[in-house]
C-alpha cells in the first residue's frame, strides 16, 4: 500500500505557513492552560511518528487488513443516469469497518496514544460513528476507552451506544447544555484537564485545538489520496466537482485534501435543517460567523453575545455549531465553497440512493449525495462529480422509518 | 498594574494572604449578585471576582456550570455583567475582576471590551481558554487601556513557558496547582509547594492559586506559599442553598479570611 505511504507527504498542510497551528487567521490553541503540555507533547509525538517506518507501516497494514483499505470508487450509473447530465462517482467510505471514515482517524490516533504510553482514551461522539470507531481501535490496541455523548444523541442513536458498550466501551450520558455532540466536547475537555497525565482525547473531527485538526486531517487524508488515484485510473484526470458533508469537516478535509487549490470545485455541505433561524441548522460557515469554540478560532454559530446557539440537524454528525479551522480558511480564500442542503432534501437523496443503487447511506452523507443529484441535472454528461459517502445508514434506520415507513 | 491590584498585593505583603472570592454574574439573579458581591467584600475578601456566564465553560466543574446556567437562562449578558460591575465599584473601593470565556469577549471587540470594563470600574480580566501563545492582541487592548491580564500557569507548564506567561502578567499570575476543573476538593494538591516554586523563580509578579479551595485550613495551606487565593465553588455552592440568606456566605468568607492572617508566604 505504497500510497499510503506516501499520504505523509502529500497531506502537508500548505496552508499552515503563516504560524504554527494557524489557517491564516483560523485555528490556534484557546484551551486551558493545564492542556497546552498535553498539546505540546501531542504535537511532538505526532511529528516522531510521521517519520517512523514502524509506525507508518503498523497503521498501513491495519488500515488494510483491519479497516478493509482501500475502499472502492463506485461509479453510480443508475443514479448518474436518473439525475441526467453529470457522470457521479461515490468514494465508498460506507464500506469501512465500522461503516465510517472514522475509522480512519481513530486507528491513527489509538496508534499513536499506544506509542505515547497513554493507557486510556477518551472521545466525544455525536451520532455514534465517531464513538464505535474509537471503541473499536481501543480494544484492538488494548487501552480502556470512554465516550461521552449527550443524553438526546444516546435516544436517537441507541444502537451505537450499545455497539460501544459490546465493545467494551463505557459510555458517560452527557446531561449538560443542550445534551448533544457540543457538550460532550465540553466534557470530554473537562476530563482531559483532569486525567491529561495518563489520557489521550481521541477527537473525532478537525475541530479542536493545533494540533487536532492537522492531525485528523493527516489520518483521513487517505480519503483522498485513494480518489485522486482511482479517479486517475479511470478516467485519466482530475474530477470537476468534489462534494462531502461537513459538521466539523473530517471526511470532506480528508477528500479534499490532495484537491486544493488543483483544479476540481471543492463543495462541503452543510445541514440546512428545517430553515435558516437560530437553533434550525447546522450552518456554521454559511450563515455563521467568526468566534472560538473548543480550542480554535473559527466559524461558529452563536447570538450577539457570543453565546454558542443551538443547532438542528435530522443527521446527529452535522448537529455542530463549530467547523474545523481549516475549512474557514478554505472558505474565506475561496478555495472551497459551501452549500446548505436541508432535512427533507437530505432523506429524499437517501432514499433516492437506496432505491437506484441500492445503496443506503448515513444521513449525514444522504446531504452531500442530494447536492451532487441536484448538481449533475443542470451539467453535460462530459462533467464528473465525485461525492464523499462518508458512511452507511444503519444508524438512521428509525429516522427513515418515521418518515418513510 | 492597575492601582487598586497593586496596592491589594501591597498592603498585605508579609502580613497575610489576600482573598479574592469568586462569583457567578447574575446568579442567583441581577439584584441578588450585587448583594453576594458585596456581602463578600464586606466579610473580608480582599477582591471579587465576577464571572460573566458563558454557554459552554470548559474550565468549569458542576458547581459553576450550573449557577452560570441558570444566570443565562435570566438572560446574564456581558454588557449585564459589566453593569454588574460597575454596580459594585460605586460601593466598594477593593478590586473587581471579571473572569469570562474568550469568544464572548472576543465578540464584543477586544478594544471595546477593555475600554468599557475600565470604565465600569473593573481592575483586571481572567480569560481561562487565552493561553500566552494566543494572548497578545488581548494583552495590548488591556494595556491600552489599563485594564490588568491574568494569565494561568500549571503543574505542567513548562520552564519556557512560565517565562512567556510572566510577561503577558499585568496583574497576577493565576496558578492551578491541580489538574481539573473548578470545583470543591478534599485537600491541597502535594505538588503545590515546588510548584509555585518554580514559578517565583522566575516572575516578579504576585501569585494567586485557585481551583479545588473550598476551606479555611485549606486557604492557610495555601498561604504559606501564595500571594493569594481564590475561592469560587464553595462560595458558589453556599450561595445556591442559602435561599437569600446571606449568614451563612459571610460567615464562610469571615473564616477564610481570618485564616490567612499572619500566614504570609515564605519564599
Amino acid at each position: 500500500m505504497a500510497e499510503i505511504q506516501d499520504d505523509f507527504e502529500r497531506a502537508a498542510d500548505p496552508a499552515l505557513s503563516t504560524r504554527p497551528g494557524y489557517y491564516g487567521g483560523f485555528g490556534g490553541r484557546f484551551v486551558p492552560e493545564p492542556l497546552m503540555a498535553a498539546l505540546e507533547e501531542l504535537d511532538y509525538a505526532l511529528q516522531g511518528v510521521c517519520e517512523d517506518p514502524v509506525f507508518r507501516r503498523e497503521l498501513e497494514r491495519l488500515l488494510r487488513d483491519f479497516a478493509g483499505r482501500p475502499t472502492p470508487l463506485y461509479h453510480a450509473r443508475n443514479m448518474s443516469r436518473e439525475a441526467g447530465g453529470a457522470a457521479i462517482y461515490l468514494k465508498r467510505e460506507d464500506l469501512c469497518h465500522t461503516g465510517s471514515h472514522k475509522l480512519n482517524n481513530s486507528l491513527g490516533q489509538c496508534l499513536l496514544a499506544s506509542h505515547m504510553g497513554k493507557s486510556r482514551v477518551i472521545a466525544e461522539t455525536g451520532a455514534g460513528q465517531h464513538g464505535v470507531a474509537c471503541a473499536t481501535a481501543a480494544a484492538l490496541l488494548g487501552l480502556e476507552c470512554e465516550v461521552y455523548m449527550g443524553e438526546v444523541d444516546i435516544e436517537r442513536q441507541a444502537m451505537n451506544v450499545f455497539r460501544m458498550e459490546l465493545l467494551g466501551a463505557r459510555v458517560i450520558p452527557v446531561g449538560t447544555g443542550s445534551r448533544t455532540l457540543k457538550d460532550s466536547v465540553n466534557a470530554a475537555l473537562r476530563d482531559w484537564v483532569e486525567n491529561v497525565r495518563t489520557t489521550h482525547y481521541c477527537m473525532g473531527s478537525v475541530v479542536g485545538p493545533h494540533p487536532f485538526p492537522a492531525m485528523v486531517r493527516r489520518f483521513q487524508s487517505v480519503i483522498g489520496v485513494e480518489t485522486l488515484e482511482q479517479f486517475d485510473e479511470v478516467e485519466g484526470r482530475l474530477p470537476d466537482i468534489v462534494v462531502a458533508c461537513v459538521g466539523g469537516g473530517s471526511n470532506s478535509i480528508g477528500i479534499f485534501s490532495p484537491f486544493i487549490g488543483k483544479g476540481p470545485t471543492l463543495v462541503g455541505i452543510e445541514a440546512g435543517g428545517v430553515g435558516s433561524s437560530p437553533g434550525e441548522h447546522g450552518g456554521s460557515l454559511c450563515l455563521g460567523d467568526v468566534g472560538v469554540l473548543h480550542g480554535a478560532m473559527s466559524y461558529l454559530l452563536q447570538d450577539e453575545d457570543g453565546q454558542v446557539a443551538e443547532t438542528h440537524s435530522v443527521s446527529a454528525g452535522l448537529d455542530y455549531p463549530g467547523v474545523g479551522p481549516e475549512h474557514a480558511y478554505l472558505k474565506e480564500n475561496g478555495l472551497a465553497t459551501y452549500e446548505l442542503v436541508g432535512d427533507d432534501e437530505a432523506l429524499e437523496a437517501a432514499l433516492f440512493l437506496t432505491r437506484g443503487e441500492g445503496i443506503l447511506p448515513a444521513l449525514e452523507s444522504a446531504h452531500a449525495v442530494a447536492y451532487a443529484r441536484r448538481t449533475a441535472e443542470t451539467l453535460g454528461p462530459d462533467k464528473r462529480i465525485v461525492v464523499c459517502l462518508s458512511g452507511r445508514g444503519d444508524k438512521d434506520i428509525d429516522t427513515l422509518r418515521e418518515r418513510f415507513g | 498594574m492597575s492601582n487598586r491590584l497593586m496596592e491589594m498585593f501591597e498592603n498585605v505583603r508579609g502580613r497575610r494572604g489576600v482573598l479574592i472570592a469568586y462569583a457567578t454574574g447574575g446568579f442567583p439573579d441581577m439584584a441578588s449578585s450585587r448583594e453576594v458581591i458585596l456581602a463578600m467584600l464586606d466579610a473580608g475578601a480582599d477582591a471579587v471576582e465576577i464571572g460573566i456566564p458563558f454557554s459552554d465553560p470548559v474550565m468549569d466543574g458542576p458547581v459553576i456550570q450550573s449557577a452560570s446556567c441558570d444566570a443565562l437562562s435570566r438572560g446574564a449578558t456581558p454588557a449585564g455583567m459589566l453593569e454588574l460591575a460597575a454596580g459594585v465599584r460605586e460601593q466598594a473601593k477593593k478590586p473587581v475582576l471579571l473572569m469570562t470565556y474568550f469568544n464572548p469577549v472576543f465578540r464584543y471587540g477586544l478594544e471595546n471590551f477593555a475600554a468599557d470594563a475600565v470604565l465600569c470600574g473593573v481592575d483586571g480580566v481572567v480569560i481561562p481558554d487565552l493561553p500566552a501563545e494566543e494572548m497578545g492582541p488581548w494583552k495590548a487592548a488591556s494595556d491600552a487601556a489599563r485594564l490588568a491580564t491574568v494569565p494561568f500557569c500549571s503543574v505542567t507548564t513548562s520552564l519556557e513557558r512560565i517565562d512567556l506567561i510572566s510577561t503577558m502578567a499585568t496583574g497576577f499570575i493565576y496558578c492551578v496547582s491541580l489538574l481539573g476543573t473548578t470545583g470543591v476538593r478534599k485537600s491541597v494538591s502535594p505538588e503545590l509547594g515546588p510548584f509555585l516554586e518554580r514559578v517565583r523563580e522566575r516572575t516578579d509578579a504576585p501569585l494567586a492559586v485557585g481551583l479545588g479551595i473550598s476551606t479555611p485550613e485549606q486557604c492557610a495551606e495555601v498561604g504559606r506559599y501564595a500571594d493569594g487565593v481564590i475561592v469560587g465553588s464553595a462560595l458558589v455552592r453556599e450561595v445556591a442553598g442559602s435561599g437569600g440568606d446571606l449568614a451563612g456566605l459571610r460567615e464562610m468568607v469571615r473564616g477564610m479570611s481570618g485564616a490567612l492572617i499572619g500566614i504570609c508566604s515564605s519564599m
